[in-house]
């Protein structure tokens, strides 16, 4: 394709808890840090999408970076965030709005599980007031669900939280940097059974962005350009087992991550076995056992046996979430996704020091799932 | 079951009272037939519009199962102290129709539930709070 687009810079506020800096000032920290890494200044910009579920406009980014009159759209798009924000800058990109763009993602959320009001998500008060409307809850009866129709124990939920943890260990910038033994994590309190504390993330703060131009003109800023082969979001169909729903339909349809995989794989000409390195959603343990399949790695029931096999870790066939994912990182919801992209991107440009993901990496992947039912998936290749 | 006392209830319009016996109430989509719970202005299966009122009757067998295990934030209002919450059971029941029910559970033991068993709809309690009437909603038993 000649109208493809690049990862030029990236930048990261590590997430976590940083109480001097509000949610913004972790954005337009990120968003220095990238355009330091591509070798470019604020008014060199010319548009910007970006997005935080607690931490405000993004637009309001510009009052740290400067007032230089881009259009600059916030994004409000759940998990999917930062992967509405990449999406809508490669658009425009390839549309010649401008030659290069911003997506940036932030947070600030308040400690504990998420307490979203009904009313904002088209549900009635006794929906929240009576204790169905949690996170945690839905993921663990999905889990649960899937785990009894693929056969699958709570081995796995322990193996996946076990090398999240080892991965975090060997990563600077996580939050979580304490390796865990499979037994603390399989003792701890049980949170929504069969789900435990060490088996989920905890919403955190931090702040990612990414700088993008056209792939022809990459070499300029960057020498090692990332190319995004696909950026696709998706929406729920009818059917699929989604969160906040108190009410499943008879027939059950596949989740919207399995359709941004697919059109994603589909736009970069490529299929799983092609990838080399791999970011998956991992709110919680069960999560990234449900999105190894649904994004076409394995066969449903599979991943107990390449979890138990050592496959999907960094020096596997199948290494995932090579940064310790949410699990290690926390998870600041409008930053997540863009974080998944820049641990790619420092993986496919060979900087990932101790976590580093043998030989030349070419490929990766990276997929995000959130409420009521969004996923996005991107494709990338070293430039 | 029968009801006796009148109770004052967290969702009174997912409930069918009448002649006693108690039953879950939803829609049904009248131009491809698609049910729903709770009842629904339209149907996100076909698009239409034209719903009626649907019975879903008060048995079922559990679909998935969990236990919360810590106090929700608000908007929960169980009303309890952080010590005095108990953990409660939450579950989809699968319902004659096909309908996954969301439903608190009246059993918060792993070891009494299991993906299968027969369920049978109930009301429960779910704030107590002294001086003040306890209000109900809607939840499963096995049967």
């Amino acid at each position: 394709m000649d109208n493809e687009v690049a990862i030029i810079g990236v930048g990261l506020h590590p997430f976590g808890r940083t109480d001097a800096l509000s949610g913004q000032q972790q954005g337009a920290y990120a968003v220095r840090e990238a355009l330091k890494d591509a070798g470019i200044e604020w008014k060199d910009v010319g548009v910007a999408y970006g997005g935080s579920q607690d931490g405000g406009n993004a637009d309001a980014l510009s009052n740290h970076l400067g007032l230089t009159g881009i259009p600059f759209v916030n994004v409000a798009n759940g998990c999917a965030t930062g992967g509405s924000a990449l999406a809508s800058v490669i658009a425009a990109i390839q549309s010649g709005v401008a030659e290069i763009g911003v997506a940036v993602g932030f947070d600030k959320h308040p400690r504990g599980a998420f307490n979203p009001r009904p009313k904002d998500w088209g549900l009635e008060d006794w929906y929240g007031e009576t204790g169905l409307m949690l996170t945690t809850q839905f993921f663990a009866l999905k889990t649960q669900r899937y785990m009894h129709e693929h056969g699958i124990g709570e081995e796995a939920l322990v193996r996946i939280a076990q090398r999240a943890f080892r991965n975090g260990a060997l990563t600077p910038h996580a939050w979580r940097r304490r390796e865990l033994s499979y037994a603390e994590i399989a003792e701890s309190m049980p949170v929504n059974l069969p789900l435990r504390k060490f088996m989920f993330c905890n919403p955190a703060e931090g702040g990612a962005a990414l700088v993008l131009c056209s792939a022809k003109h990459a070499r300029k800023y960057s020498a090692k350009p990332v190319i995004v082969k696909a950026a696709v979001m998706r929406t729920r169909h009818h059917g699929s087992f989604e969160v906040f729903n108190p009410g499943l339909a008879a027939q059950q349809s596949p989740a919207p991550t399995v359709m941004a995989s697919r059109a994603a794989f589909e736009l970069a000409g490529v299929g799983p076995q092609d990838i080399d390195v791999i970011q998956l959603q991992d709110t919680d343990s069960g999560s990234e056992l449900i999105h190894i399949a649904e994004n076409g790695f394995c066969e449903h029931g599979e991943q107990a046996h390449l979890l138990k096999n050592g496959d999907t870790d960094i020096h596997g066939r199948l290494p995932i979430n090579t940064d310790g994912g949410c699990l290690a990182n926390g998870e600041p919801v409008g930053a997540s996704g863009l974080r998944q992209v820049i641990e790619i991107c420092t993986q496919l440009r060979g900087q990932a020091g101790a976590r580093q993901v043998p030989g030349t990496p070419r490929l990766g992947y990276t997929h995000v799932y959130g409420a009521p039912g969004v996923s996005a998936v991107t494709i990338l290749q070293a430039g | 079951m029968m009801l006796d006392t009148p109770k004052k209830l967290a969702c009174p319009e997912l409930l069918d009272l009448a002649g006693g016996r108690l039953a879950l109430l939803g829609s049904r989509c009248r131009a491809c037939g698609e049910v729903y719970f709770p009842a629904s202005h339209g149907c996100t299966r076909c698009c239409a519009t034209d719903m009626e009122p649907y019975r879903l009757g008060s048995e079922g067998t559990l679909w998935s199962w969990t236990i919360q295990g810590f106090r929700p934030k608000a908007p929960y209002n169980g009303g309890e102290s952080e010590a005095d919450f108990r953990p409660y059971g939450v579950g989809y029941v699968e319902m004659p129709s096909g309908v996954k029910v969301e439903s608190r559970l009246s059993v918060a033991d792993p070891a009494l539930l299991a993906i299968g068993m027969p369920m049978i709809l109930t009301l429960q309690a779910y704030r107590q709070v002294p001086g003040e009437a306890p209000v109900y909603t809607y939840a499963f038993a096995p049967a």
